[in-house]
């Protein structure tokens, strides 16, 4: 049934559309950070690519194979990021990550996480934090430089 | 066959199946998991704790009399579901995994050395794999996997071949959790024993669907989980032949598996109990003792059948969705679908069939190497039991429907 309401906070329109085209999908050849992620729960791995100069992103992509969770919340991340300082990065990802484990919206008013916010049907559904989550526990391993894989078990 | 009155009667042994799921019917096709405990079994574990609980096999008070019968009973059910010889052949533990465990630490430290080989097939569990790698990387020795065909049958030609001198244990599964192939055990056994080689099986998938004789099999070990066989979780039990456990060293040890302790030695039980170190899941044994009552007053056979006709409905019923592939068709299956569906992810399969009440597995199900072996991440898996019917397995394919729609 497609109009079950939980069902549809949680498949958003735009979650929909960024599984069936990811933004940003491929390799960077000269990037400068670079971490895997990977979900051994269901499989889920991704590649995270970077060229930070001068403290900020100028470019990031990302490749891999995942649920619609997992590949939107990549997708959606990647077009956030660029311009963006690494701090300034771990910041949305604090906001970003009270949306989907919190029953509450946007706190702090300073951090625009903007796209992100149609991830907020994620809490109901706690097996898929993970999923949501991926991409960025990568990302700051990325920001890290550290060269291990990172999981989200 | 079960009429479709005799299953609702069943049905309604099963209080967990009136549970609604985002108010909609529960239809649990998870079963490969768990499966869901008859009232008999809940109110016996309850019976126990409300009535007679209390230690076993040292008290001289009236309870831990009872307690300990009640335990030796569920022994003995066992020994006779499983056609073993005696009852000390029949060790109560965890489940299959703490059984492998064992067998791989005790009888497999003893027998595997230096450059020899432990072969188990492509089709395992986690279970029957992690430990034998663990004890060969310590002993030096070679985990050798018997390769599976594009079905999912195991190749007996490559098993046949690939057993030398060198092969000092077989370890396999009699059923594929993920794929659902029911492997020709009685051959496999054959042949292995050909080369007085022993072997283990990994009963864990097939107990609660076909009949089990041992001494037909003539397996040195098998083992099983209670949960998976309409018992409470914890509980499970490894057979082995009475000469083999004589030589194999105690797993655990501690209380109830000596005859005396003294700081200077100790002299340990007879068997069973040499394997049954501390207090043991008394409950849970008596639960897994009722468990098999129930299901041999239904009728193991007339359980293989209506299972059988359910995988062959549920099969016709997902074979017409055009977007999905079945992965594992083996010449003999179990009530297990493993399949894709587009490339839309199983978790996203899975959640969505989980908001039109349908509990299935996603994921790789504890056999990534099967996973590799059909070059997928994951699947969705539907096992049936007893308890399903064609209308659950109906609501099945139109929430399928759903998924493809949502995910065009």
């Amino acid at each position: 049934m497609l109009d079950t309401s939980e069902i549809k906070e949680l498949y958003q329109e735009v979650i929909l559309d960024h599984n069936r085209n990811p933004r940003n999908f491929g390799e960077i050849e000269n990037y400068t950070h670079h971490a895997r992620g990977h979900n051994p729960l269901c499989g889920d791995q991704l590649d995270l690519f970077l060229i930070i100069e001068n403290d900020v992103i100028q470019e990031v992509k990302f490749k891999g194979s995942g649920c619609a969770i997992s590949k939107a919340s990549a997708s959606i991340m990647t077009t956030i990021l660029k311009g963006k300082t690494a701090n300034e990065a771990k910041k949305i990802f604090d906001e970003f990550h009270k949306i989907i484990t919190v029953n509450s919206d946007n706190s702090n008013e300073n951090i625009n996480i903007g796209k992100l916010a149609v991830f907020a049907g994620v809490r109901e559904f706690p097996a898929r934090v993970k999923c949501a989550s991926l991409a960025w526990h990568t990302l700051l391993n990325a920001l890290e430089n550290s060269s291990n894989n990172v999981t989200t078990e | 066959m079960l009429s479709p009155q005799q299953i609702k009667e069943i049905r309604n042994d099963f209080p967990i199946l009136k549970t609604k799921i985002y108010g909609k019917p529960f239809v649990y096709l998870d079963n490969a998991a768990t499966t869901q405990k008859p009232k008999c079994v809940i109110d016996e574990v309850s019976n126990f704790y409300a009535n007679y609980n209390s230690n076993i096999h040292r008290g001289v008070h009236f309870l831990s009399q009872r307690a300990t019968a009640k335990y030796e009973e569920a022994r003995g059910i066992v020994q006779k579901f499983i056609n073993a010889k005696s009852f000390e052949e029949v060790i109560f533990t965890r489940g299959a995994t703490e059984s492998i465990n064992l067998i791989a630490a005790t009888f497999g430290d003893m027998r595997v050395k230096e450059g020899d080989e432990v072969l188990i097939s492509h089709l395992e569990h986690h279970a029957n794999i992690v430990p034998w790698q663990i004890l060969c990387s310590r002993k030096k020795a070679k985990l050798v996997v018997v390769p599976i065909d594009n079905n999912g049958d195991v190749k007996l030609e490559e098993l046949v071949k690939l057993i030398s001198d060198r092969t000092k244990i077989v370890s396999i599964t009699h059923i594929s959790n993920s794929l659902g192939t029911i492997n020709p055990i009685k051959q496999i056994i054959d042949i292995v024993h050909k080369h007085n080689i022993p072997i283990i099986i990994d009963a864990a998938q097939s107990v609660q669907h076909l009949k089990i004789d041992v001494q037909e099999l003539d397996c040195d070990f098998l083992v099983a989980s209670g949960h998976k066989l309409y018992a409470p979780t914890g509980i499970g039990f490894m057979y082995a032949k009475k000469s083999l456990l004589d030589s194999m060293p105690p797993y655990q040890t501690g209380g109830d598996m000596i005859l005396s302790v003294a700081f200077t030695k100790t002299i340990f039980n007879d068997l069973p109990y040499k394997f049954e170190a501390g207090t043991p899941d008394i409950a849970g044994a008596i639960g897994i003792g009722k468990a098999i009552n129930y299901i041999q007053d239904i009728g193991l056979d007339e359980i293989y059948e209506y299972e059988k006709h359910l995988l062959e409905y549920a099969t016709e019923s997902l074979k017409k969705i055009k977007q999905l592939k079945i992965v594992g068709t083996a010449k003999e299956k179990a009530s297990v679908i493993s399949f894709i569906l587009n490339s839309i992810h199983p978790h996203d399969i899975g959640t969505m069939l989980d908001m039109e009440g349908v509990a299935v597995r996603t994921g790789h199900h504890c056999s990534e190497p099967i996973m590799r072996r059909f070059s997928i991440d994951a699947t969705t898996r539907a096992s049936f039991a007893f308890y399903n019917t064609e209308e659950e397995i109906d609501v099945l394919n139109k929430a399928l429907y759903k998924v493809l729609k949502l995910f065009a």
